[in-house]
C-alpha cells in the first residue's frame, strides 16, 4: 500500500475510493507532548489545503492541511481520550480522519516516502 | 502542518540592533554545547541558542515536581550595583524597599516606566557589599539603558557575562545540591542548610564561588546559583551525575511557572499593565506606596485608591483544548478580557491560563467563556497558584 506525504508532513494512504490521513513521525517529533487533537466534523467538504485539523501540543496549536480535496467520512475516535497516540503511533494507530478522494489526480503532486524523507533531511 | 520550531513564550520585546533595526545574531550561553551534547532541541530565545527540551516537556515537567530539575537561565542578566548609598539609590527605580533589605535576602520587585508601566519584572538580592539583580533576558539590554541613565553618581552597574546561571528546582533540590559539600566562601557566612525561601549567601565548591540562592519561578523548592562561566560545566556535570536531577528545558520552565501562577515578562506583564492590576502589589510596601518616590508613583497611588479595572487572574478551562496568549475571554456576550499565557497543565492534566478581565468578574468560581478558533470554552476563575508552592520558609517547620 502506497503512503503518500505532502511538504507540510501529512500523509495518506489509499484504500479503494478512501483516504486516511494522519502527521508524519517527522511532524510529532517537532511538535512534542500532544495533549489535544480538534479533528474535522464527518461529513465536512475539505479542498486540498485547507486547514482540518487542529493538533495541540503543549508549546503551540498547529494546523493540519488536507493533502487531497473530498469529504471527511470518519474520524479516529480514539484521538479523544488519547491524544497522545498522535505521538506513539503517528503513522498507524495515531491516523487522524478518513475521507473521499475527489481528484486521485491530486496525489501525483504528493511524495513517495523516499522524496519525503530527502525533504526532511534537508530541513 | 505548519511546524512552528520556536516556543511561543518567545518575548516579543525582543532587542533590535540600534542600527538599521537588523536581526542580530543569535548567540551561544555557555552551556551550548552541553545541552547539544545531551539531546536538548536548540531554539532561539531571547537573542540566544536555548534547549526548548531534552525527553519531552510533559516528562520533564513532572520530573521537576517530583525529583529535581536543573535548568540553564543563562540569557538573563545578572546586575550588580555598588557605591555609597545603593539602597537608596535603589528605590529611586524600583518601588520596594532595599533600605530594609538585610544583607543575605532576596526581594521581588519591578522596573517601572514613568506612567507606572512595567518595563520588567526582577529579583533584588542584598549580598552586603553590592546589590545583585536578576532581570529578564529579552529585556536586559533595555533595562541596563535604563537603570544607567537613571543611577546617581557615585553608583556603578556591571553586567556581569562572565557568570552562567543555573535554576536547580524540585522537592529532591536541598538534598541535591547538599551532596556537593558546599562550605560558605566566608568565615561567618550561611550554611547552604540554613538559607530559606529568599535567602542567598557565598559558597565555595573547590576553588570556585557559587552565589546560591533558596530561589525560582517554578513553585517549587529550589536554588538559583550565579557561576563562573568556565566553572559552569563541570557544576551541571556534578549535579546531573546525581540520579535525582535531569536537566529540563525551557517548555518545562514555562509550563511550570503558569502552573505556579508566576506571571511572564512580555506576556502576563508588560508597559501597557500596572502593578496594582497584575496583582503584584506585595512588591509595593505601605511606606514606598506613602512615600513615593519611584517612577509611576502618582499613577500607582491612584490605582491602588480606585482600584483596577481589570486583574489578572487564573482560569481553569473545561475539556481539553488549550486557550493561548490573545484568545478574548467573553462573559454573556460581552468582552471582559484576554488570555495572556496558556497552555495544558501536566500535573493537573488539563488546560489552564492566565489573563487580565474586568474586576468585577475577577472573583474565584466566575463562569467565563474563552473564544479559541471559533469555538466557545467554558471557563472559570481560580485563585492563583494553580498548584500550591512549596517553598522552604523561615518558621516552617
Amino acid at each position: 500500500m502506497t503512503r503518500y506525504f505532502t511538504t507540510d508532513h501529512e500523509w495518506l494512504v489509499v484504500e479503494g475510493q478512501t483516504a486516511t490521513v494522519g502527521i508524519t513521525d517527522y511532524a510529532q517529533s517537532q511538535l512534542g507532548d500532544i495533549t489535544f487533537v480538534e479533528l474535522p466534523a464527518v461529513g465536512a467538504t475539505l479542498s486540498k489545503g485547507d486547514s482540518a485539523s487542529v493538533v495541540d501540543s503543549v508549546k503551540a496549536a498547529s494546523d493540519v492541511y488536507a493533502p487531497v480535496s473530498g469529504s471527511v467520512t470518519e474520524v479516529n475516535p480514539a484521538l479523544e481520550d488519547t491524544p497522545e497516540l498522535v505521538n506513539s503511533a503517528p503513522e498507524g494507530e495515531g491516523w487522524l480522519w478518513r475521507m473521499t478522494l475527489a481528484d486521485a489526480g491530486e496525489l501525483d503532486g504528493l511524495m513517495d516516502a523516499d522524496a519525503y524523507a530527502a525533504h526532511v533531511g534537508g530541513l | 502542518m505548519h511546524l512552528c520550531a520556536e516556543l511561543k513564550l518567545v518575548s516579543d520585546t525582543y532587542d533590535l540592533a540600534p542600527d538599521a533595526g537588523e536581526r542580530p545574531a543569535v548567540l551561544d550561553l555557555p552551556l551550548d554545547a552541553w545541552h547539544r551534547a545531551r539531546g536538548g532541541r536548540m531554539v532561539e530565545f531571547a537573542g540566544y541558542h536555548m534547549p526548548v527540551q531534552y525527553e519531552g516537556i510533559i516528562a520533564e515537567h513532572l520530573w521537576t515536581r517530583s525529583q529535581a530539575g536543573l535548568f540553564d537561565v543563562s540569557h538573563m542578566g545578572q546586575l550588580v550595583l555598588r557605591g555609597a548609598n545603593v539602597a537608596a539609590a535603589l528605590e529611586t527605580l524600583l518601588p520596594g524597599a532595599f533600605q530594609t533589605l538585610a544583607a543575605g535576602k532576596l526581594r521581588y520587585s519591578l522596573l517601572l516606566a514613568d506612567d507606572g508601566g512595567i518595563l520588567d519584572d526582577l529579583i533584588v538580592t542584598n549580598r552586603g557589599d553590592a546589590f545583585y539583580v536578576v532581570v529578564n533576558g529579552a529585556t536586559k539590554h533595555a533595562d541596563i539603558a535604563h537603570i544607567t541613565a537613571r543611577l546617581r553618581a557615585g553608583v556603578t552597574l556591571e553586567h556581569l557575562t562572565s557568570h552562567a546561571l543555573l535554576a536547580l528546582q524540585g522537592p529532591a533540590a536541598a538534598q541535591a545540591l547538599a551532596s556537593l559539600d558546599l562550605v560558605a566562601w566566608q568565615d561567618g557566612g550561611p550554611a547552604l542548610v540554613d538559607l530559606r525561601f529568599m535567602e542567598a549567601g557565598a559558597f565555595r565548591w573547590g576553588d570556585v564561588r557559587l552565589d546560591i540562592s533558596r530561589s525560582g519561578y517554578t513553585g517549587e523548592d529550589g536554588f538559583e546559583i550565579s557561576v563562573p562561566a568556565d566553572a559552569a560545566e563541570p557544576l551541571a556535570d556534578a549535579l546531573i551525575a546525581l540520579p535525582s536531577v535531569k536537566p529540563i528545558g525551557l517548555g518545562a520552565r514555562d509550563s511550570l511557572r503558569l502552573e505556579a501562577g508566576l506571571p511572564l515578562y512580555g506576556h502576563d506583564l508588560s508597559p501597557d499593565i500596572d502593578p496594582v492590576e497584575a496583582d503584584l502589589g506585595f512588591a509595593i510596601p505601605a511606606r514606598r506606596r506613602a512615600e513615593g518616590g519611584f517612577p509611576g508613583a502618582g499613577q500607582i497611588a491612584a490605582a491602588f485608591a480606585q482600584g483596577p479595572a481589570r486583574r489578572r487572574v487564573g482560569l481553569l478551562i473545561e475539556g481539553r483544548m488549550a486557550a493561548r496568549e490573545g484568545a478574548e475571554i467573553v462573559h454573556e456576550g460581552r468582552s471582559v478580557g484576554t488570555v495572556t499565557s496558556g497552555g495544558f497543565a501536566p500535573t493537573l492534566e488539563r488546560p489552564i491560563a492566565m489573563g487580565f478581565v474586568e474586576t468585577a468578574l475577577a472573583q474565584p468560581g466566575a463562569p467565563l467563556s474563552i473564544l479559541v478558533r471559533g469555538k466557545t470554552l467554558a471557563a472559570t476563575v481560580t485563585s492563583l497558584p494553580f498548584t500550591p508552592h512549596r517553598y522552604v520558609r523561615k518558621g516552617a517547620a
